[in-house]
């Protein structure tokens, strides 16, 4: 599985613009599963963004800038591995795309996205790990992030995981597969039909019964848990990767700030 | 018809507070998407369909000249005539023209998105023409004075109290509100039309180059009688509805009615070729096809070439979230939902519908649905990179992307500026525990709490307790 | 006009990066037209008479079986008083020597408004969707399966084929070409248009009756 000389793989871990600032926690559970997989686990300080803000707004030019930090600062890993579907579908998508004219830089994205990978497909098909062995006491509900569900295909690898935490039900909701209505800077251009559509979302996830959400990425949780707070709403929004790794335990998004890990 | 894509934000905020235009659009959504789901569900070949259906559109694509001269060949070899539209108003010329040439009172219109498109009926209607629409869709928008809000389904905006409304104001009587009573009402009102009309429209989902036909479908037999009553039948269809054989035209009939209204076929499917023949009792004397180019030859050229693809099925208006959320009218032209917001600009102008393709969040399931796997959410990233390159993104938000760039760069900035704002929100936020107001950041504050952050962000802490250990 | 078709030729060409198909393209291109590949068909194993009734009441028509085609005016009959409708009639020249009820008023000609129901001899079904194929002739005008408000439709067992592809190779082998409209019909006539409620009858037929036959 690996080249390295002890068969432990070195893996950079991505660490997502949110999650470094609004939601370190997630960034130590990450780790903290990865770790207990036994990857070796580098956190590059040469990293800052995966570059959507520029893509998305057709600002190429300024992503591939981005694209080629991102690469420069992991290309030497066995695997780069973050806690977001949306960044990694980016990194393994749309990385390749942004160099069609460049043949060398884009050997070196191809060479990375193919070794890049979401946190809970690694664990799962890249790993084989089916248990983390952590315990949740709680009703769940799981929202499927577009970019992680169509991009990568992520849609058992957390609900497998999840399945192994003692003291969890999982409970689905309606139309789990509907964006939440976050789209990156969307929800600030278009604020009013990114909130119809957060409405939306949480309609269904009421329904469940749940008294917590999951998800795999932080700006749609942040999206829905905003949401939640905003309308005084009781319920726990964590991200997927904190409740893996037992670190479920303080206050959920939103929910007032984290002790630092 | 005219072009409000520029409205857009107001119209998406009207639209937001309509509550029977929300009423509509959150049943129609539900039911559009649980009966094509269920219709795929039955069909192991489904995903084998669209993936050949897309290589069969990209064959002809590729080949579109050809086909093109072949079908007019085989048109005229049936004795109908084919004219060449280069844009919209090129099309009117042409159809105002058989109007007059045959003494034209009425029209009647079966449903066609490209008559929209070129504007058609507000140019019979300026010439003295008496036009009907016989589509009870289309027909209920006509009474209206409205752009349709769905390429399928028009009227998909209206409740049925409205329609009621606008029937008993058109029929008189009283008024009604059963919808078999107002289906009933639509065909009384329509039977003596189909009669008299001079001229009978209808559009074309498919030309076959094989035979010269031209091939509709639907569900309530209108397409037919407008075709087949009147003296004069004129299709009207945009270049890229050619296909090469009535075998090929199959593959996209088993693909359209699923994805469309979830149906594993319309009621009708009716290919057409020439007018009447000498031992036919009906049928109309003369058979015109204008085939309408109006930039689709362009978008030949470059990325969009995908678009060409497009069967107008309304699969992806159906599953868009924010089409679902605003409904047709607010994309201010012809063509809503994801396929417009690619059309329109394309169509009209970058500038003209700059908010089109920006107002998605770039889910991708519209692309996970359409049957001819047009990757629409990369079409719309183009059309963003095309308004970025031609400086038509407003200038504060290049002024953001290029401060980002300088920051995001330079890591050691990047890191800096994040731990400084962290502490700036963590202190913010350190009473209550939720932001509610952040200086800068209205547009997500408006309707949503920012959550506090620690103090330290994560490759802070993480650096100092790694060199501690 | 001549300009307005050459200039859109010449724009797809310039958009496509080349100049005018070289006969060698153009040939593979006529060879494909001659014999089209075979796209992906829905298999099944249904028998095809079971399949095509199934199908066809799915959508709302109804199938009567006869053994006989001189047994097709009773069934006919039968479906007209059942559901007491008047009988002024257009039978398709094509079954006008079957012996109809004397108390029928109807003919050949194409439909008028007051033509109530007709009866309408089948080119084909495909049992893939149960859909039939009705074909324009002298025999079956056009305007019969859109005017009348109720249909009847005579199928024989034998015309019923797999898939769409069987219908139109079936049509190939008459060597006519093709008639000026072939009319592939799977129910009666039907609109969601309000509220996405299905309501029969929209503009064509509200009932659609197959007698089928053998
Ligand atoms: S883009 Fe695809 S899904 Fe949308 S109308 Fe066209 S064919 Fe249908």
């Amino acid at each position: 599985m690996t080249d390295s000389s002890r068969g432990r793989p070195r893996v950079g871990l991505f660490v997502t613009c949110l999650m470094n600032l609004f939601r370190p926690n997630i960034g130590f559970a990450t780790a903290k599963l990865l770790e207990e997989a036994g990857c070796r686990l580098v956190v590059p300080q040469g990293q800052t963004c995966c570059g959507q803000p520029g893509y998305n707004a057709g600002d190429e030019d300024s992503a591939r800038a981005l694209a080629q930090q991102v690469i420069l600062a992991f290309e030497e890993f066995d695997y780069l591995v973050g806690p977001s579907g949306s960044c990694l579908a980016s990194i393994r998508h749309d990385y390749p795309l942004l160099f069609a004219a460049a043949p060398a830089w884009r050997a070196r994205a191809e060479a990375l996205a193919a070794k890049s990978w979401e946190l809970t497909s690694f664990l799962v098909d890249v790993l084989g790990i089916s248990q983390t062995g952590a315990r949740f006491d709680g009703v769940v509900t799981y929202h499927d992030s577009c970019s992680g569900l169509r991009g990568l295909g992520i849609k058992g690898q957390p609900r497998q995981l999840l399945a192994g935490i003692e003291g969890l039900t999982l409970r689905e909701m309606a139309e789990t597969e509907v964006c939440c209505g976050f789209g990156g800077t969307f929800c600030v251009k278009y604020p009013e039909i990114s909130l119809k559509l957060v409405d939306d979302k949480i309609q269904n996830v009421l329904a469940t019964g749940a008294d917590t959400l999951l998800g795999g990425d932080l700006g749609c949780l942040m999206q829905v848990a905003g949401r939640l707070r905003r309308r005084d709403l009781p319920m726990r929004v964590y991200h997927v990767a904190e409740v893996l790794a037992g670190l479920a335990t303080g206050p959920s998004i939103g929910e007032g700030p984290l002790a630092s890990g | 018809m005219d072009l409000h894509s520029h409205e857009f934000q107001s119209r998406a905020r009207t639209a937001l507070h309509d509550t029977s235009l929300q009423q509509a659009l959150d049943q129609a959504r539900d039911g559009f998407v649980a009966k094509r789901a269920a219709q795929v569900a039955e069909l192991s070949e489904f995903e084998a369909l669209r993936e050949a259906a897309a290589q069969l559109k990209d064959h002809i694509l590729e080949h579109l000249d050809d086909y093109l001269e072949r079908y007019e060949t085989a048109v005229n070899a049936a004795g109908g005539h084919v004219h060449w539209a280069r844009d919209d108003a090129e099309a009117r010329r042409i159809i105002l023209d058989i109007c007059a040439r045959v003494d034209a009172r009425t029209v009647t219109k079966g449903k066609s998105m490209v008559s929209e498109e070129i504007g058609l009926n507000e140019a019979l209607i300026e010439a003295g023409l008496k036009v009907v629409e016989t589509d009870l869709g289309e027909y209920i928008i006509q009474l209206a004075g409205e752009a349709p809000s769905h390429i399928i389904a028009p009227a998909v905006h209206k409740t049925r109290e409205q329609v009621a409304d606008l029937f008993e104001a058109a029929h008189g009587g009283p008024r009604r509100t059963e919808i078999s009573d107002l289906v009933d009402a639509a065909r009384q009102a329509l039977r003596g039309r189909y009669f008299e009309a001079d001229v009978g429209i209808t559009g074309g989902n498919f030309l076959i180059a094989e035979t010269g036909s031209s091939l509709i479908v639907t569900n309530e037999g209108n397409g037919d009688l407008t075709q087949t009553l009147a003296r004069v039948h004129i299709v009207t269809a945009g270049i890229e509805r050619v296909v090469p054989t009535l075998h090929d035209a199959t593959l996209f009939l088993r693909l359209l009615a699923r994805s469309a209204t979830g149906q594993e076929t319309e009621t009708y499917t009716t290919v057409s070729t020439g007018p009447r023949r000498l031992d036919d009792l009906d049928g109309p004397e003369e058979y015109h096809v204008v085939l309408v180019d109006n930039g689709r030859s362009r978008m030949l050229a470059g990325p969009f070439r995908a678009m060409l693809r497009c069967i107008r099925c309304g699969a992806c208006m159906n599953h868009c979230p924010v089409y679902g959320a605003i409904g047709g009218h607010a994309y201010g032209w012809v063509y809503p939902g994801p396929m417009g917001s690619v059309l329109t600009p394309l169509i009209k102008g970058l500038d003209l519908a700059y908010d089109l393709p920006n107002a998605c969040t770039l889910n991708g399931r519209c692309a996970s649905v359409c049957p001819v796997k047009i990757p629409l959410p990369d079409l719309l990233r183009q059309l963003r990179h095309a308004q970025f390159t031609q400086a038509i993104t407003p200038r504060r938000q290049r002024g953001a992307l290029a401060a980002w760039r300088v920051v995001a760069t330079r890591p050691w900035l990047y890191h800096a500026l994040e731990r400084v704002v962290a502490r700036i929100l963590a202190r913010l936020g350190a009473r209550t525990g939720r932001l509610r107001r952040v200086p800068g950041a209205h547009g997500w504050t408006l309707g949503r709490d920012l959550p506090t952050p620690a103090a330290r962000t994560f490759l802070e802490c993480w650096h100092h307790e790694r060199e501690k250990s | 006009m001549r300009a307005a078709r050459d200039e859109i030729l010449a724009t797809i060409r310039q958009s496509l990066g080349r100049g005018p198909l070289e006969p060698d393209a153009t040939a593979v291109l006529a060879a494909r037209m001659a014999a089209p590949p075979q796209h992906p068909r829905p298999a099944f194993e249904e028998d095809l008479t079971t399949r095509t009734i199934r199908k066809l009441e799915s959508r709302s028509a109804t199938v009567a079986r006869v053994a006989d085609w001189t047994d097709v005016p009773r069934a006919a009959e039968q479906f007209r008083t059942e559901n007491g409708i008047e009988p002024r009639v257009v039978i398709g020249a094509g079954l006008a020597a079957l012996a109809w009820p004397s108390h029928w008023s109807w003919h050949s000609g194409p439909a008028a408004p007051d033509a109530v129901l007709s009866v309408t001899p089948a080119f084909a079904a495909i049992a893939e969707t149960g859909t039939l194929m009705l074909v324009a002739s002298p025999d079956s005008p056009t305007t019969h399966n859109f005017v009348p408000e109720h249909q009847i439709v005579v199928l024989k067992v034998e015309q019923i084929v797999r898939h769409f592809e069987d219908a139109w190779w079936c049509r190939q082998q008459t060597g006519a070409g093709l008639p000026r409209v072939v009319n592939l019909v799977s129910g009666p006539s039907r609109t969601a248009d309000i509220e996405q409620t299905i309501q029969l009858g929209a503009h064509g037929p509200r009932r659609l009756h197959v007698i089928l036959v053998g």
